[in-house]
């Protein structure tokens, strides 16, 4: 009887064969050397989970030189900029509401003159902390600025010793999700990532499979006009991913108790535009994947910085003005805001519209590169 | 638009190119209502482009003709709905029953008696009681049936048929060829690519193809006819040895073992008969000139094409 027995040679030659097959599949190769070295200078430089610079708009009622040194000490700490001057308090709720603010501070009209009686003035700083990660450090810079922050001026101009209480009140407001709930804003957030995987894998491998399996030959040889096989093809997917959508707000109302604050009809309507945005590259994707491997990596390729340059994962603030941009270009980072501004803060299509535009040009130049793929007989 | 006379197929000049390379060239061919028209050539010659075109899913490149009637190039809808078209490669859904499949086949041509006509399928297909079952279960022969009956279901004037028996036992081959004949006895024109010899045989009237270009056509008779073909066979002990001393012998052009004898065949009769002569045989060796099979004929077509035809 012949005995099993390893075989090196017969090893080799399998090892050879598998290295064949990973060369001749010039996509996957691609993404073997591309995705390490392209997500490691992508997200090594860009994340940063301690985001600085954050965007202040000051309110100051009181234009005395303790207010500027007050707001010159915020911004030496490094987590805040101060982006603009509010001429009036409406002005500095509707930037902190559109998320062009990420703080405001208010400085009361009597400020200099309580803290020449010693009285301890009341500074107000509202924090946007839908995503309280990204405002939890400066927030606790805030509190250690209170004692140190005048403390020049008041031995100059007043010569008296410091009060063992800080000689400013400093009020920390955290706006929209005041427990700092992480859930509040992970599972809003959720509700993009999981319509971004599924829509775009979902009608890319629909599309693909019909191709690699050979049945669309069938199907093209039928009467079916491709505008027939297309949308019929696509359509179940929107119903899936509404159902995928109503699933997680039930879950994020009732289990993870997130305030619903905004109108459920603005939100459906930002949903289906995100869902199309998804579809539409889906769908340039199976037209360029020859099979369900291929459509499968470029799903991944763009999911990754779908999730981790979007600000879902890590603060949109903290990364440089380049991963920004990047952000800015994909379709989460906006919807992340959209459903955090409806869900959490309650906005209206007013404000919103900011961040509706960018998904629509990005689902327009999605076709645009789309129609040149497109493949509509087997020519 | 007129769907019932004339020429089932007429083509004129078609070309077709993917990128450089020159797929089908010139190709005119005419098929008869009812006919049974064979299409043959080896593999990648054109078979399943041509195909293609004729059936309205890729554009030639140029020449024109009509498709029962259509136009080939503008009138690709009509087309569609009149023609049943079964692909090389089972190409119906695996992950749907056979019910399912030939439901969802129904609606594409939008057939009003669906249930019904799907009910009769599954009947006459003798698969009633596995109608339930998943397509991509069925063994060879029962996909390349149900696959038929997908492309009958509306009643379409002409089957294109590519590779249909292709991987499937003679049994089910044989019956396969019986529904064919069947259809054709009631009008319906077919098309049926194919490298079986003895399926080339049962056709009425056959093309072969090579490297994209038309090199025979007409009845078994004409395409061997035309051909001016010699064969010998040559019988006895030792066959590989003869086989040795026979090669590049002056009118020798191929040499193919059939079995217990060897096929020796050229164009020039001549040549090939003192070719065979001065050869000395041993005792047990017998030749002797046999008529020129369609096999023969092909093989000889197949080695020639590669010069004739390119370029």
């Amino acid at each position: 009887m012949s005995r099993s027995v390893f075989s090196y040679r017969r090893w080799i030659g399998i090892l050879v064969k598998e290295f064949i097959q990973v060369k001749r599949d010039r996509l996957t190769f691609g993404m073997i050397v591309g995705i390490p070295v392209l997500q490691l200078l992508l997200f090594g430089f860009a994340i940063n989970t301690d985001p600085k610079n954050l965007p202040t708009v000051v309110y100051a009622a009181d234009s005395s030189i303790f207010s500027r040194s007050f707001v010159a000490a915020l911004e030496n700490t490094g987590y805040f900029k101060v982006t603009s001057l509010a001429p009036n308090e409406a002005e500095a709720q509707r930037m902190i509401a559109e998320g062009v603010a990420q703080f405001v501070v208010t400085i009361p009209a009597d400020f200099s003159r309580k803290l020449a009686r010693g009285e301890r003035p009341e500074v107000l700083v509202e924090a946007d902390a839908t995503d309280p990660t990204a405002v939890s450090n400066a927030v606790s810079a805030v509190q250690r600025i209170a004692a140190t922050a005048l403390t020049r001026d008041l031995q100059g101009v007043l010569g008296r010793s410091i009060p063992a209480p800080p000689p400013v009140d400093i009020r920390v407001q955290r706006r929209y999700n005041p427990e700092g709930v992480v859930a509040y804003n992970i599972v809003p957030g959720l509700l993009g990532t999981i319509l971004t995987m599924t829509m775009i894998l979902m009608t890319g491998l629909a599309i693909t499979r019909e191709r690699e399996r050979g049945t669309f030959e069938n199907l093209l040889s039928t009467p079916a006009l491709p505008i027939e096989v297309m949308t019929g093809k696509i359509v179940p997917y929107i119903l899936i991913g509404l159902i995928q959508v109503a699933l997680i707000l039930l879950a994020a109302r009732f289990v993870f108790g997130v305030p619903m604050q905004g109108s459920l009809l603005l939100l459906l309507g930002v949903v289906l535009i995100f869902i199309a945005a998804n579809l539409t590259l889906g769908i340039m994707f199976s037209s360029i994947a020859r099979n369900q491997l291929q459509a499968m990596q470029m799903t991944f390729f763009f999911f990754l910085p779908s999730i981790l340059l979007s600000g879902f994962m890590f603060p949109f603030r903290g990364m440089p003005e380049w991963a920004q941009w990047i952000g800015n270009v994909l379709p989460l980072t906006h919807f992340l805001l959209l459903v955090r501004g409806i869900l959490l803060k309650g906005n209206g299509l007013d404000v919103l519209w900011p961040q509706i535009w960018p998904i629509v040009a990005f689902m327009l130049a999605v076709i645009l590169i789309g129609l040149r793929f497109y493949r509509r007989t087997l020519d | 638009m007129n769907g019932n006379s004339g020429p089932a197929i007429d083509v004129t000049g078609l070309n077709k190119h993917f990128g450089a390379k020159h797929v089908v060239r010139d190709l005119t061919l005419s098929v008869n209502r009812g006919e049974i028209f064979g299409f043959l050539g080896p593999n990648g010659s054109g078979k399943t482009t041509s195909i293609r075109m004729l059936c309205g899913l890729l554009t030639p490149d140029s020449g024109s003709g009509t498709c029962l009637g259509f136009d080939v190039i503008r009138e690709t809808a009509a087309i569609k709905r009149e023609v049943g078209y079964m692909t090389q490669r089972f190409s119906l859904w695996e992950d749907l029953t056979i019910r399912e499949n030939l439901d969802f086949v129904a609606r594409m041509y939008g057939m009003h008696d669906r249930t019904r006509v799907v009910a009769e399928a599954v009947e006459e297909l003798g698969l009633a009681d596995r109608r339930d079952q998943l397509a991509g279960e069925l063994s060879g022969g029962w996909k390349q049936r149900l696959a038929l009956a997908a492309c009958l279901l509306h009643r379409p004037k002409l089957l294109l048929l590519d590779e249909p028996t292709a991987g499937v036992d003679p049994k089910a081959r044989r019956d396969f060829w019986e529904e064919i004949y069947r259809l054709a006895a009631q009008g319906i024109s077919v098309l049926v690519s194919t490298h079986y010899m003895d399926e080339a045989e049962r056709c009425h009237r056959l093309a072969y193809i090579s490297a994209g270009t038309l090199l025979a056509k007409g009845t078994a008779a004409e395409v061997i006819a035309a051909q001016h073909l010699t064969a010998w066979s040559v019988s006895g002990p030792d066959l590989v040895e003869v086989v040795d001393r026979l090669r590049g012998k002056p009118g020798v052009e191929h040499i193919t073992p059939f079995g217990a004898t060897v096929h020796v065949t050229g164009r020039d009769a001549a040549a090939l008969e003192q070719s065979l002569k001065s050869l000395t045989l041993g005792p047990g060796h017998h030749a002797e000139r046999i008529d020129a099979g369609l096999e023969d004929v092909f093989i000889s077509l197949m080695a020639r094409a590669p010069d004739e035809a390119r370029q």
